[in-house]
This record gives C-alpha cells, sequence and structure tokens, in this order.
C-alpha cells in the first residue's frame, strides 16, 4: 500500500499524471474508487482483496478526462480492459498510465508492450464460485437453460447498473435509448428484461474482458457476466480470438473480410 | 381509531400468515433469494425469514409495479378500441408481511405523491386493496438513518398492524387502523388481549445524526455549490438507488405496439440517466452526471419539502446498500451540512 501512495504521490508531484484512479475505503468493510489528485487524497488509496470495481469504467468520463492524464491502479483484469479499450480505439495508448502492484512494487505499465506482456502473463481467473456457475450452466438442458435465465431475469429493474458498471459498454447513447425506432423494449417485463440482456451480451460477443463488474454491480445478484463469459467462450471458439490482449486487434464481431462468403455483407 | 393492542407468540404468528395464505389472499413476506431479502409471495410460511434488516427491493412494488398497463389499443379500419386498464383491472386483496417502518412510512409518500393532483386510480386501487403488517427493527446496520428524518425503530406510521418483538419469542401488536384491527378480529383466536407495552426498550437505538430541517434549509442556497461535483465523481450514472428506494416515484409512459394494436406502460424512471431530462430538442438541462446527481438529493431533501411539506427519503439505506460505487447517501448528507454552511 504504501509503495502504491509513494508512487502515485512522485507521479501527482512530477506532474506526469494529475489524477490517480485508485481505491479508497467506503462503506463499512467496503472500498470505493478513490480520485486521488492531492497528498491528502493520496494517504487514503487501499489496495487489497477487496479491490474488484474495474476502475477503467472513469476513463471515459468527461468530469475526469477534464482533469488530465490519469495513472490506473489496476488488476490484470483491468490491464486486459485497458487493452481491449485501445483496441477498440476508445483510449489512446499515452491517455492513461496503467499502475500495476507486483510483488510488492508498482510497475507503470506505459506502452504497448508493457501492457501486452503483462496482459499475457496474467490471464483471467475466475473465482472457484465462478467457475461452478459456468460448469453448472454447461451442464443443464437447453430447456433448463431457459428456465434459468427466465427465473434471473425475472428479478431485473433494469436500473442498467450492469451497462453503468462495464467499461466497455461505452456507447454515447445505447441501443435501449433509442426510441426512433425502439430497438428493444425499454419496459422490465419478461420480453424487455431478455432484449435487454441478450442484446448487451451480443453486444460484448469477443468483447467482454470477464472482469465481472456487471454482476458485482446488479442490486439484485443476477450473475449476468455469464452471458457474456459464454459469448466469448464462443467467440474464441469460433474465430480464434481473445480480448484484451492485443492493442491493435480488430474484434471479430466489428469487422469483415471482403472475401468473406456471406452474402449479407455484399 | 383507537390503538388495539394484542401479544401473539412467533408460533401463532405463523398459524395466522398460514391461514391467510389458505384463504387464498396474497401474502408478501421476506424471502431469501441467495444472498438477498425480497417481498415475494408465500406459499409456504416456513420460508419467511426474520432476520433481515430491509430487503434488497423495497416494497413500493405492491403499489407502484417496475412496469404495468395503463391502456391498451386496438384498431380495425376506422374503428378504434381502446381499453382503459384503470377500469379493467380489479386490484387483488393483498398482505404485506414484515415490512419495517421505514418501508411503511414509504409506501406513504408513495401514494400520497400519487393521490395529489390527478389521484391515480391504479396506485389508489392497489393501496386501498393492501394491508401492511410492519415489524419493528430490533436491529440496524450503518446504512440505517431513519431517526435522522424523523421516522423511529419503532414507528406506526403507515403501517395498518405493526408488531415489535419483545421477550419469549412473542410480539406486541399494535392495530393503528381499521383495515388492521378488521384483519385481528378475523383471527382474534392467535392474539391474546394486552396493555400497552413500552416496546422502546425493545427497539434499536438509531443514532440521530443530523437534522433534515437543517439540510433542506442549506440545501436551498446549495444549487451552485461546487460540493456536487465532489461528491458525485464516482457515481456511474446508473439507476439502483432509485429503484430500490422506497419513495422515489418518477417513471416513463412507452407505448408499444404497432399502428394496429398495442399497450401503453408506466415504467420507472430515475433520474440518475442522462436520458431523463433530454429535451426533443437535443437540450439536456441536467447534461453532467453531477447535476444529475444534485437533482437527486435536492429533490428528496429540498424540493419535496417544499412542495408537499414531506421528505423524500426514509433513511432505510437501500439506495447506498445498492450503490454499484459506493455513494453513501447519509455520508454525503452529513458533509453537506457540514460543508455548504461556508459558502
Amino acid at each position: 500500500m504504501q509503495v502504491l501512495q509513494q508512487k502515485a504521490k512522485e507521479l501527482l508531484e512530477s506532474g506526469k499524471v494529475q489524477v490517480v484512479i485508485g481505491y479508497g475505503e467506503g462503506t463499512g468493510d467496503r472500498v470505493r474508487p478513490l480520485f486521488a489528485r492531492t497528498a491528502a487524497e493520496v494517504s487514503k488509496l487501499v489496495w487489497d482483496d477487496r479491490c474488484r470495481q474495474n476502475l477503467a469504467v472513469y476513463l471515459n468520463k468527461p468530469e475526469i478526462r477534464k482533469m488530465g492524464t490519469p495513472a490506473l491502479i489496476a488488476t490484470p483484469v483491468v490491464v486486459h480492459t485497458v487493452i481491449q479499450l485501445i483496441a477498440e480505439n476508445q483510449l489512446k495508448i499515452d491517455g492513461v498510465l496503467t499502475l500495476v502492484v507486483e510483488n510488492g512494487a508498482v510497475q507503470e505499465l506505459n506502452d504497448k508492450t508493457s501492457l501486452e506482456t503483462y496482459a499475457e502473463s496474467h490471464p483471467v481467473v475466475f473465482p472457484p464460485f465462478v467457475k461452478k456457475e459456468i460448469r453448472a450452466i454447461a451442464e443443464m438442458s437447453l430447456q433448463e437453460r431457459f428456465k434459468f435465465w427466465q427465473d434471473e431475469f425475472s428479478r431485473c429493474i433494469k436500473c442498467y447498473a450492469c451497462r453503468s458498471a462495464c467499461p466497455l459498454c461505452y456507447c454515447e447513447r445505447c441501443i435501449t435509448d433509442n426510441n426512433q425506432p425502439q430497438w428493444i423494449s425499454t419496459a422490465s417485463h419478461a420480453q424487455g428484461n431478455f432484449e435487454w440482456h441478450v442484446n448487451r451480451a451480443m453486444h460484448l460477443a469477443g468483447r467482454c474482458v470477464q472482469c465481472g463488474s456487471c454482476t458485482i454491480a446488479c442490486p439484485v445478484g443476477i450473475p449476468i457476466g455469464l452471458l457474456t463469459i459464454e459469448a466469448s467462450r464462443i467467440v474464441r471458439a469460433e474465430f480464434g480470438q481473445q480480448p484484451g490482449l492485443k492493442c491493435d486487434a480488430v474484434p471479430a464481431l466489428s469487422s469483415f473480410k471482403v472475401e468473406d462468403t456471406e452474402t449479407f455483407i455484399k | 381509531m383507537s390503538i388495539q393492542n394484542k401479544v401473539v407468540t412467533h408460533e401463532n404468528l405463523l398459524n395466522f400468515l398460514g391461514e391467510i395464505v389458505a384463504s387464498g389472499k396474497e401474502l408478501y413476506a421476506p424471502q431469501r433469494n441467495g444472498l438477498k431479502t425480497y417481498f415475494q409471495p408465500v406459499n409456504n410460511v416456513q420460508t419467511i425469514v426474520f432476520d433481515y434488516i430491509q430487503t434488497t427491493v423495497s416494497p413500493k412494488t405492491l403499489v407502484f409495479p417496475k412496469v404495468e398497463r395503463l391502456l391498451s389499443y386496438e384498431r380495425d379500419g376506422k374503428k378504434i378500441q381502446l381499453i382503459d386498464s384503470s377500469e379493467q383491472k380489479q386490484a387483488p386483496d393483498r398482505i404485506l408481511f414484515g415490512s419495517r417502518p421505514c418501508d411503511a412510512a414509504g409506501l406513504q409518500t408513495v401514494t400520497e405523491f400519487f393521490r395529489r393532483d390527478n389521484p391515480d386510480a391504479f396506485i389508489q386501487r392497489r393501496q386501498n386493496a393492501l394491508t401492511i403488517i410492519s415489524v419493528s427493527c430490533t436491529k440496524s446496520n450503518e446504512y440505517c438513518f431513519c431517526t435522522s428524518v424523523g421516522i423511529l425503530p419503532g414507528d406506526t406510521t403507515g403501517s395498518d398492524i405493526l408488531l415489535t418483538p419483545i421477550e419469549n419469542t412473542r410480539y406486541f401488536v399494535e392495530a393503528m387502523t381499521e383495515k388492521g384491527s378488521v384483519l385481528l378480529a378475523q383471527y382474534e383466536k392467535y392474539f391474546e388481549k394486552s396493555e400497552a407495552i413500552a416496546k422502546e426498550q425493545y427497539l434499536v437505538k438509531v443514532t440521530k445524526i443530523f437534522s433534515s430541517e437543517e439540510i433542506s434549509q442549506r440545501l436551498t442556497e446549495a444549487f451552485d455549490n461546487p460540493i456536487w461535483k465532489d461528491v458525485s465523481l464516482r457515481c456511474i450514472g446508473c439507476g439502483a438507488c432509485a429503484y430500490v428506494c422506497p419513495v422515489c416515484s418518477c417513471f416513463d409512459i412507452q407505448d408499444e405496439g404497432t399502428n394496429k394494436k398495442g399497450d401503453r406502460l408506466r415504467c420507472w424512471d430515475s433520474c440518475g440517466f442522462s436520458l431523463f431530462t433530454l429535451h426533443t430538442s437535443g437540450h439536456n438541462p441536467r447534461n453532467t452526471q453531477s447535476e444529475r446527481w444534485r437533482q437527486r438529493v435536492m429533490h428528496k431533501f429540498s424540493y419535496m419539502p417544499e412542495q408537499f411539506g414531506m421528505l423524500g427519503c426514509v433513511g432505510c439505506g437501500r439506495c447506498s446498500l445498492s450503490c454499484p460505487a459506493d455513494m453513501n447517501l447519509k455520508e454525503q448528507l452529513l458533509e453537506i451540512a457540514v460543508k455548504v454552511e461556508t459558502i
């Protein structure tokens, strides 16, 4: 923790960055996002197992952008997120200084190579309970799976915390906020909830870095992340592509080749 | 009407609730789903949980559901048929069990909000058919601040019946309304007559940390205060706070269907969304998240008291509990109480 605070202090004092996005103590035993701009704020930075919210979600927030260049305290999956945002032209490589803590020391990942090397050696590891959930769903019949999601989505209140917590849900105007035409029903009835979650999963297919922030954010405890994890598995199997590893990757579902055989492209 | 006091054992309380279920009335009570607790329809009273502090989503859904049909239309050539759902639907008799005093106060605020100007037939009918049996709080957590917004852990406001857990797994029962008394009379074999009991000794002590009048007063001067930008930085702009809130009543009207057939729906809406105030012209008077967060706090603690003479908050703490970014309303109100003073 001290090395992190020290590093943050140096970066701010040198003028290399204007804000350090990290975690501070929150309510009870929670941590919360902290935007450190002064020495006093830096001293509040914490770093432990509770730091799970994907802070890359703040990189594109106008208020944060106005502050100047940010340093971002990153877990491995956040490094994947930064790479994916760069690949999708949402972030410039010099638009953020990514900080990781390795063996008690703080490393700066400030270029393509350092980001990619780090991501390659730090693959996303699911916690045991997520592995268990993935296995349980894989073993279900199609009918059982449908029933499972029906039950889960029945609790959805359409607060869009899943969307807001996701660093890769960066559309300025989400498909569900369009009403001419109304692609997706905004109502939180069974059909509207299904349309929303299926669309979200499709929009993140092969782009989701599997950080789990959507699931953590969901106030009614729907394991939403399982949908995009599965979509990513399919994209990996079909296109051999894994998001969050290459800064110049072209996402499988947002690209095409002229020699593709599908007629709808031509 | 005068208050009726009784005592009931835990066993008889379950018998009483069991008979309600058996009679075919809808009983909603806190039940566990994973790590969360919800007010859900009860089939078996053994599934009711008693050890929760606040349920995940408030019981406002029982009078103000997340989505409901207001009317339907059908067109056949030049013939247009309109079906007014408010006349068609009969609200079912429902019993809500296990709401907290803050929840009951919230339901009263929601009902009052929808009664003003043009009384809303949908909400009124559901409210009229709803009997509220609340349970006083013997526990609280760091999110609770009811006493700072004028509600007590044993408050009877908004409840038809209030149960307060006392010694020997019994409850002190207060019937506050005619609805409550009628229900007790119907199942009187389960209840014993009692003198008034000083229930305060059994209730949790929730420290009053600010005065809502003082907050309201300071907010009238706080519109242009830079504090909003600072305190809302981590807000990610979802609607979780508004949707779990027992008081938030904003809604959006959506038409679904074709030019032949369709429905007009009322759906929950939240001031946290960027679309909430977007004008047709493209102008958005609340273009930034800080303005939207300010609206949320101002509406609850300044505009509502000014317009309606009631607060838009009952201090249940659900908004803070469910916030993915740990925006803590109680803490922010305290901060406002301290910082806004110096402008």
